[in-house]
């Protein structure tokens, strides 16, 4: 193993550019499935958000006396339907406003009178019917749906570019191998000489190819986090990758590395 | 040991390299294949080492039928024989001790017996005091005899010669020549293939002469003739 370690490095060391090169491109590659990968991430965390917390607002009346609202409470609460039903306070409303709407939070902080209505949110189980001193329903089927799709689209534009910038590295791989071969066709016809298996030739270009898609796989995420910073400071809060996504990230790097290596090895070393 | 019966082998664009050749070399034998150059004595010992196949006919080394050798038997085959060229084919970039360690490393011989095996083979050739020398800091005959040592690690029991001596001064040759006699003196096969008369004349070792591809002369078959001629 020792040996075959060694003899990958010497590959990287004897063609340093075209190494650069290829864990480039599979960087490039991954950074672009990861970009799209960090939109689906988000909408999704958005989505599960939204699942959630509240699926249907009740907005109260002005005015509402607590007993009634208690009352409402307590009906809407009987439907078998109903997981829980909370009532949210004028003033709770304006405090959680403030929390969430940091954009609005000087507005918000001027207001002389609360605009905003007490409200009961109600989780369900399944399905809802209208009430005493409903005035409006709300329900972000809708929303969901539509960020549901876009999801879906992040999701695949993702896997269509990634799919394309790994066929180019998967290439370009194929190339610097056939270089390393032809640069080593006098050390790889000694090893046959001295009685070298074809796989045990083999070993050390797989091996660097993996290294290399390892390297590219591990670039890419340093870029994708690169990317999420600036997001997170400059545009809107955002979730990273969790540990297993980023893995899973560099062991494809890995594999796009292998395949590309596999593909081209085996057919180069039997012409020298 | 080595046996070759009525091989032909063409060459790719027409022609034959070797036309009829049969001829058996035994274990622990020393012999000279001789002929100008071209005439295929590299071709012969091509065949030997399974760089390439016959067009027809036998060819059996070391207990393999080299006719239905499979791909990846061929190393199996190669670690059995030692092989020497005229321009060394050492690595560069490796230091003596190195290119030898290289023909046990690549055969996944046992990791900590490997320096040992080194070193007993470099001091057989002389060289122990150099074993960390790079080629470029060696004279020709120096690096044949790492060669030979790189050849010998494997203890092969054939070791094939293609003009081992070309490259070398008189002085190198004899030294290298010397060497390969003392090789075969304990017991390993020697294949050597040459056109230096003057280092055939010197031993008496059996010949083989091809001219053209054909065997025309072959001192175990036909001094055996002649002596049966004479009265």
């Amino acid at each position: 193993m020792r040996l075959v370690l060694r003899e990958a490095l010497l590959i990287f060391r004897r063609a340093p550019l075209l190494s650069a090169l290829s864990v480039t491109t599979i960087a490039f590659s991954l950074f672009a499935v990861g970009l799209f990968g960090l939109v689906a991430v988000n909408l999704q965390q958005a989505l599960r958000q939204v699942a959630e917390r509240v699926e249907i607002v009740a907005y109260l009346l002005p005015g509402t006396p607590i007993e009634s609202i208690t009352l409402a409470q307590k009906d809407i609460e009987a439907f078998p339907e109903v997981a829980s039903a909370t009532y949210v306070s004028e003033d709770r409303a304006l405090a959680r406003a403030r929390a969430e709407l940091v954009e609005f939070r000087d507005v918000l902080q001027e207001l002389e009178r609360n605009p905003l209505p007490g409200s009961i949110e109600v989780k369900l189980k399944a399905g809802f019917r209208d009430a005493e001193h409903v005035n409006d329903v709300r329900f972000g089927r809708d929303w969901v749906e539509k960020l549901d799709r876009l999801q879906q689209i992040a999701a695949a534009v993702g896997l269509v570019v990634g799919a394309a910038f790994a066929a180019v590295a998967v290439i370009i791989i194929g190339t610097t191998i056939r270089m390393a071969v032809l640069q080593r066709s006098r050390e790889i016809a000694i090893m046959r000489l001295v009685g070298a298996t074809d796989g045990f030739i083999r070993r050390p270009f797989l091996l660097q190819g993996a290294i290399k898609g390892m390297l590219g796989g591990l670039v890419a995420i340093g870029l994708s986090y690169g990317a999420y910073v600036l997001i997170n400071r400059w545009l809107i809060q955002a979730a990273f990758f969790t540990r297993e996504q980023a893995g899973t990230v560099v062991i494809f790097g890995t594999l796009i590395g292998l395949v590309g290596s596999a593909a081209s090895v085996g057919r180069h070393l039997r012409r020298v | 040991m080595i046996k070759l019966t009525n091989v032909f082998k063409a060459f790719p664009k027409g022609g034959l390299a070797l036309k009829d050749v049969s001829f058996h070399i035994a274990k622990g034998e020393f012999v000279f294949l001789t002929g100008h150059s071209g005439a295929g004595k590299s071709t012969v010992l091509k065949l030997v080492y399974a760089d390439e196949p016959p067009t027809s006919g036998e060819v059996r080394v070391s207990g393999f039928n080299l006719s239905e050798l499979r791909r990846k038997d061929i190393p199996m085959l190669r670690r059995r024989l030692g092989i020497v060229f005229q321009d060394f084919r050492l690595l560069e970039d490796r230091t003596a001790e190195e290119n030898v360690a290289f023909a046990l490393e690549v055969t996944a011989a046992r990791r900590a017996t490997i320096p040992a095996r080194v070193m007993r083979v470099l001091t057989q050739v002389g060289l122990a005091a150099k074993a960390q020398a790079y080629p470029r800091e060696l004279s020709g005959g120096e690096q044949q005899r790492v060669a030979i040592a790189r050849a010998l690690v494997n203890e092969p029991t054939v070791l094939l010669a293609d003009e081992p001596t070309g490259n070398l001064d008189e002085r190198a040759t004899r030294g290298v020549f010397q060497l390969l006699r003392d090789i075969n003196a304990s017991g390993t096969a020697v294949v050597m293939a040459t056109h230096d008369l003057d280092l055939v004349r010197q031993a008496p070792y059996r010949v083989i002469e091809l001219q053209e591809g054909a065997l025309v002369y072959d001192s175990a078959v036909d001094e055996l003739r002649d002596q049966a001629a004479s009265p």
